[in-house]
Parts: structure tokens; C-alpha cells; sequence
């Protein structure tokens, strides 16, 4: 039991931490049809940039000043780049950000060295946020913070005790995706500003009619998504490790995810993050094959069979794929993803 | 794009360009005939066909594809599997036709995973490739029967008769091998953009809702250029395998199809031979600049960023733009200013490599001392001197060739309007 609520809550952490980069992704290219390859190095850039921040001024201030940073490199890049290749159509556009992506991470390496850097959480998000006890005679129950020996040890030998710790860092990238997701459905519902964004969505020409600077707009929304993908950067780096390798490691899922969602849509976007990491959580989790099963269900195999790499391979091996196969049944069955409204 | 050249019946220009080519191909080693290049020779055959059968796909269909390298190294794996089970005795068929097997098997590939990735055009397209190639690139390290794990597999050529003393042992006897293969697939690459099928595709990449309307299924089309472009990937890997005797899972790996899509890019993406100076850039690329410095993954993704924002067509756009203008003859007003440009480039280039150079040497071998070489001339990397000077080189020349670059615009836009106003006269003359 506590390992299936642990590892629902490392899924949905991870999911939320996909959401926060695949929202800003998603939010670039339903509006400016610009699909961001190099979104996942301005994750890098706000994780490289959170460590060294970190290192000058604390965390705190870091996790303002990163995604600030990363976002104005981000609306910089859309300016001076991506305005110039935007007559050109969508596929020099993300040749563009293709090129950018070599660039950032050949910069990163340059200034950062090629092996991972010491990027810790602070001191406050060190420890676990709470601690699930699971006492054989006394049921299931909750610490917050972690929990001290004396619970985590029956006096009786004869009573089993697991302890299992979420760590705070964990809760903390829930905790801010999900004000992320309010404030930017807010932002986009209930401003002037998000009126004006959905609106130069579906009818550019109009909103620029109307007075509104829609290139503008477009730079601003460049800079915030990734500046979105910045924050996310310096919540997963320090998370998980800081290194010039994470951009490649994230990049590929969250295009699976912006795909399983259907392509620009936010909602879909969301179902479809919580939804692969969840089950990524989950598959790295299970040590069962395809052999386990078979033994399991009493069925005889032959030697070759038994020794077949195919059958050896356990669910948390396949773990990896898990993504890509997602992606290729969807577009089997449901060609505009979970949610998208269109096809193309 | 736009200047399509009209071959007449005979034509004899076409003839000289194919004669030369073949002779190219032909007389390259003995010209080159160090075992460095008769390599290097050999790998640009192999990466002209793959970059050519990527162009099929990103020139020709406007296909983006993040995922090339699937359908070049799963045909290399399966020639790798049929050249060992020809060493065993097991496999009747010689090994000159290995790169065949290669390229039945990227076909088959194509057939099986384009039928998922054609569905969707544009940016779906690509993530979608993408996708597909994350997947195959997992899976190799996954199953270990096939892909050999991280070791890979390995195989011996020299396999089967000799045929006419041909055993396929010196790299010479491969080169040729591989030369016949390239001249072949070019010609058929080419004869394809001739084919009623070659030319529907470049209308579904112009204009796929119209092509609805005349009773095509777009689908259809991108799907069977897909499958052809499979087919030459796997002869390219197939080759691949012949020369290298080892197949590794990086040829499946992400940064293969990256580079396939770089250098077809750079090359030139909307004329036919673009490719192949892609292919040879990139040959001399990974080769040769990766053991001039450290920092050439840098310059190549910088180079490719200016090249999409300044020369989306490539290098082949370039030279045709050139072309017409020498054609017309007004290269002669022109080329004061590309002396300037070419010239003040250098200047700026000179500060930024500098620049570059000494910053990859503090964070790479600080261990080997202070000292950079940067072309012959001892750069101290922790003295102020040597930042200044290069800053100041790379400003200087930035400054020189940003007046150096207006000028040349206004001129090129003068030629332009020029030419328009002579094809016009031709016009109404005729």
C-alpha cells in the first residue's frame, strides 16, 4: 500500500515537473506554431543558472531570478532569431530552435564543464516532507517531516515496520506546478493580457487591427514559456542531477507528451504529463517479466524460451520505451492525442 | 526552388555533369591516395547516399525527420547479421549484394514504421520521427541477440569466392565497391525526382491541400517517398557496415539522424546536388575539424544557426544565386564586394576563434599549461593581453564587415533588380 501511494506521488511529481515544461512548450506553439525544440536546454539554462545563482545569492532568490533570466535570453533568442526565420514557414523555424539546441548545449559545456555540478536544494527541502508509517499490527500512518527511529521500530520484533519518506523536494515541485497551472490559467482566463494571447491565437490580423502589438506579444510569450521551462529547470536540477546530459534525457519526452496531449492543447498537455510519468514512475518500479508471468500462470516454457532476451526483460527495462510506445498507439488510435481538437 | 533547370531531348549538359561525376568518383584515390582519404573517400560515398535519401524526405517531400539514422543503421545491422551468416556458410549470396540486404531491410523498416509517422505532416511529423527513433535507440541497448549490446557486432568482409580476385580485404577494393553503389543510387535518386511520383511530392510539400483536391491521398504519397527514402538509407547503412566491419548502436542513436538532417541542411536542402556538398562537409566536418579543435560542435551549430537565418537554401542555394548572376554577367560588379566581405569575415572570425579557443582551453587543459596555439600564433589564456587583442581583432572586424555587408546589400539588391529587368526584355522580346 505505501508503495503504491509513494509511487503515485513520485508520478504525479514527475508528471507535474513534465507539465511545467510541456506548458510552456504547448503555449508557444498554439500560438506561434513554432515547435521550441531547444525547450528542453532552456530547462538546462534555468538549471545552470538556478546552481550558480544559488551559489551567489541562496536558493530562494535563485528560483525568481533563473526563470526571470532564462526568459529574457528566451524572448532575446525570439527576437533576434526566430522574428527573422519566421517568414520563411514552420520548418525553418524549428531548424532554428534545432541549431539553438547544439548551440546551448556546446555553451553549457563550455562554462560549466561537461560533467554534472553540485546543485542541492536548500537546507528547508533537505529532509522528507512526510513519512508514511506502516505498522503490521497498527495500520497506516502519517508523520509530517521524517520520522523519528523509536516509530520506525516496533518494541516487538515480532511486528513489522516500514517506514517510507516523500522527500520535500518532491512536494515542493507539486506545490509549484500547481500554483504554475492556476496562475497560468488565470493569466489567460481572467487578464487583459490573456485575452489578448488567446485572441492573436486564432485571429492575428484582428488583434493587430484592433492596435495590439502581436509580434510583441509573440516575444513575450517566447520569453515566458521558457522562462516557465527555467523554473522547471531550477526545480529539477536540483531534484535531480545537474548536468549537460538533462536536456537530451527530458527533451524527447515532452514532445511525447505535447503529442499525446494533441498539439496545443493546455488541458491535454496536463492529462498527458501526469499520466507518463505516472506510469514511467510506476514501470520503473515492477521487477516482473514476461518469464515471471508465465511461471506465475503455471505455463511450461521450453529452455530456448526461457533464455530469450525478449522474454527475460523485466517491465522496469522497458521503462524507457514506455513514452515512445504511448506515442505510437495514440497516433494509431487517436491521431489528434488525448484532447487536441484538430488533425494535422 | 525556383530556377529548375529545362533539359532538352539530348542534353548535352546533363551528359558532362554525370561523365564528371563518374570520373570524380573514379580517379578521387588516385589523387588522394593516402589511407586517411581513400577512408574518407569511402565514408563520403556512403554519406552522400544517406544525405541524398534524407533530401528525398526534407528537400523534396518537406518532411522534417528527426529519425533517419533508424532506417540507415537498422540496414546496417541487418547487412552486419547477413555478412555473418555468409561467413558461416549459411547465406548463398555475395558480398558485393550485402548493402542490397541493407537496403531491403531499411525499405522493410520504412514500411512498418512510415506507415505510423507519414500519418501526421509539419511539426507532427517531426516529433512523431522523433519519437520513433527514441524508441529504436532504446530498444537497441535492449535486446543484445541483435544490436550486440553496447560492444555492438563485428564481422569480417573478406567472406564467400573471391570474385575476379576481388576478395574485398584492402580498403582500395571497398572504395570502388562503394563508388559503383554511390553513382548508382544518385542516378536512381535523381531519375526519381523525374518520376510522375518524385513530382506529386514536391507538390504535396508546396501545397498538400491542393493535391487533395486534383484526387491524391497525400497520406499515400508521403508514404511511399518515405518507404524509397528507406530503401536508400539502408543501402547507405549497408555500405556502412562493409567499410567500418563493426555496427554500433550509435548508428541508430539521435545524434546520427541530427547530423544527417545538419549537414543535408547546410548543403542545400532545395536543389538536388545540395546533399552531396552536405555529405562531403560532413565527412571533412567529423573527421578533419574534430581533430583541428575542441570546440567544432560549436562552430558547426553556430554555422548552422546563421544558415538558416541568413541562407535557408544551403550552400547549393548560394552557388545558384551566384550562378545566375555570373550568367548574366554582372559578377564582375560584385566581386570587389565580396572581397570585402570575405576579407573583414576573416578578421572577425580570427578575434571570435581566438575567443573561443582559449575559453575551451581554461575549461578543458589548464592542466597542459596557459599557453593556447591558435593558428601557429602562443596565446597566453590567463593573460589580459590575449583577451583584449582578440576582442579587440573581433570587433574590428565585426565593425568592418557590418559596412562591408551593407554595401554588398545594396549592390546584390542593384544586380537583382538588373537581371529581373533583362529576363523581362528576353520576355517580351521572344
Amino acid at each position: 500500500m505505501e508503495f503504491f501511494l509513494i509511487s503515485m506521488l513520485n508520478g504525479l511529481s514527475y508528471g507535474l515537473l513534465l507539465f511545467m515544461l510541456s506548458s510552456g512548450l504547448t503555449l508557444i506553439f498554439s500560438m506561434m506554431g513554432v515547435l521550441n525544440f531547444a525547450h528542453a536546454s532552456f530547462y538546462m539554462i534555468g538549471a545552470y543558472f538556478g546552481y550558480t545563482l544559488g551559489g551567489l545569492i541562496g536558493f530562494w532568490p535563485a528560483l525568481i531570478l533563473a526563470p526571470l533570466g532564462v526568459g529574457a535570453l528566451g524572448a532575446l533568442f525570439e527576437r533576434l532569431s526566430l522574428r527573422k526565420v519566421h517568414p520563411y514557414g514552420h520548418v525553418p523555424e524549428l531548424l532554428v530552435t534545432f541549431g539553438l539546441s547544439y548551440v546551448v548545449l556546446e555553451l553549457v559545456q563550455l562554462v560549466w564543464g561537461r560533467t554534472a555540478v553540485e546543485f542541492q536544494p536548500p537546507e528547508l527541502l533537505r529532509g522528507a516532507a512526510f513519512t508514511l508509517i506502516n505498522h503490521a499490527s497498527n495500520g497506516l500512518g502519517l508523520v509530517w517531516g521524517a520520522a523519528t527511529p523509536e516509530l520506525c521500530s516496533a518494541a516487538d520484533a515480532a511486528v513489522r515496520v516500514v517506514c517510507t519518506p516523500f522527500p520535500a523536494t518532491r512536494a515542493f515541485m507539486m506545490v509549484i506546478a500547481l500554483l504554475m497551472l492556476v496562475s497560468l490559467w488565470l493569466l489567460l482566463t481572467r487578464t487583459r493580457i490573456g485575452l489578448v494571447i488567446q485572441a492573436a491565437l486564432t485571429h492575428p490580423e484582428m488583434v493587430e487591427a484592433l492596435g495590439h502589438n502581436v509580434p510583441r506579444v509573440f516575444m513575450l510569450v517566447f520569453g515566458a514559456g521558457t522562462g516557465l521551462a527555467g523554473l522547471a529547470g531550477v526545480i529539477g536540477g536540483s531534484t535531480f542531477v545537474t548536468e549537460p546530459a538533462m536536456a537530451a534525457t527530458v527533451g524527447s519526452v515532452i514532445f511525447v507528451v505535447v503529442v499525446v496531449g494533441g498539439m496545443g492543447s493546455l488541458s491535454g498537455a496536463f492529462l498527458a504529463s501526469v499520466l507518463i510519468g505516472v506510469i514511467q514512475t510506476f514501470a520503473v518500479a515492477i521487477d516482473y517479466s514476461f518469464l515471471a508471468f508465465a511461471r506465475d500462470m503455471g505455463w511450461q516454457l521450453s529452455a530456448a524460451a526461457q533464455d530469450n532476451s525478449f522474454a527475460k526483460l523485466t517491465v522496469s527495462q522497458v521503462a524507457p520505451i514506455l513514452p515512445y510506445l504511448f506515442l505510437v498507439l495514440i497516433l494509431i488510435f487517436r491521431p489528434k492525442g488525448l484532447l487536441g481538437t484538430r488533425e494535422g | 526552388m525556383a530556377s529548375v533547370y529545362k533539359f532538352k531531348p539530348y542534353n548535352v549538359g546533363r551528359w558532362i555533369i554525370w561523365s564528371l561525376f563518374a570520373l570524380v568518383l573514379l580517379f578521387a584515390p588516385l589523387l588522394f591516395t593516402s589511407n586517411l582519404s581513400v577512408t574518407m573517400l569511402a565514408q563520403m560515398g556512403i554519406a552522400i547516399i544517406a544525405c541524398l535519401s534524407y533530401n528525398m524526405l526534407l528537400g523534396q517531400g518537406g518532411m522534417l525527420s528527426f529519425g533517419h539514422a533508424v532506417y540507415t543503421g537498422l540496414g546496417s545491422y541487418m547487412a552486419m547479421h547477413a555478412l555473418n551468416a555468409l561467413s558461416a556458410g549459411k547465406l548463398g549470396i555475395p558480398v558485393s549484394l550485402l548493402p542490397l540486404v541493407g537496403g531491403v531491410a531499411g525499405m522493410g523498416f520504412a514500411v512498418l514504421l512510415g506507415w505510423v509517422t507519414t500519418r501526421k505532416s509539419g511539426t507532427p511529423f517531426a516529433m512523431i520521427t522523433m519519437g520513433v527513433a527514441e524508441l529504436v535507440f532504446a530498444m537497441s541497448l535492449m535486446f543484445s541477440e541483435f544490436f550486440g549490446g553496447e560492444a555492438g557486432i563485428s564481422g569480417n568482409r573478406v567472406a564467400g569466392q573471391p570474385f575476379m580476385g576481388i576478395t574485398f580485404g584492402p580498403q582500395i577494393q571497398i572504395y570502388y565497391l562503394i563508388a559503383i553503389y554511390t553513382f548508382v543510387c544518385v542516378a536512381l535518386m535523381y531519375a526519381f525526382t523525374q518520376t510522375p511520383l518524385g513530382r506529386i511530392l514536391n507538390a504535396v510539400r508546396d501545397n498538400p491541400e491542393r493535391v487533395e483536391f486534383i484526387g491524391y491521398n497525400t497520406q499515400r504519397v508521403r508514404y511511399f517517398a518515405f518507404i524509397i527514402a528507406g530503401f536508400f538509407a539502408g543501402i547507405a547503412g549497408g555500405l556502412g557496415a562493409l567499410n567500418f566491419e563493426i555496427v554500433t548502436a550509435e548508428v541508430v542513436s539521435a545524434h546520427r539522424s541530427g547530423a544527417y538532417l545538419l549537414f543535408t541542411f547546410l548543403g542545400g536542402a532545395t536543389f538536388f546536388f545540395g546533399p552531396i556538398i552536405g555529405a562531403v562537409l560532413m565527412i571533412i566536418a567529423f573527421v578533419l575539424l574534430s581533430e583541428l579543435t575542441k570546440a567544432w560542435l560549436l562552430y558547426l551549430g553556430l554555422v548552422f544557426l546563421f544558415m538558416v537565418m541568413y541562407a535557408p537554401g544551403g550552400i547549393a542555394s548560394l552557388i545558384m544565386m551566384n550562378l545566375r548572376v555570373a550568367k548574366f554577367g554582372k559578377l564582375r560588379q560584385i566581386w570587389t564586394s565580396y572581397l570585402g566581405l570575405g576579407m573583414t569575415a576573416i578578421v572577425m572570425l580570427v578575434g571570435a576563434g581566438a575567443m573561443i579557443e582559449m575559453v575551451y582551453h581554461l575549461q578543458l587543459n589548464t592542466a597542459l599549461g596557459d599557453v593556447v596555439k591558435f593558428m601557429g600564433v602562443p596565446l597566453n589564456a590567463k593573460s589580459v593581453d590575449s583577451w583584449v587583442g582578440a576582442a579587440f581583432v573581433l570587433l574590428t572586424g565585426l565593425g568592418l564587415f557590418e559596412l562591408a555587408r551593407r554595401q554588398y546589400v545594396i549592390e546584390w539588391g542593384v544586380i537583382q533588380e538588373e537581371i529581373e529587368k533583362e529576363i523581362k526584355r528576353r520576355e517580351t522580346a521572344v
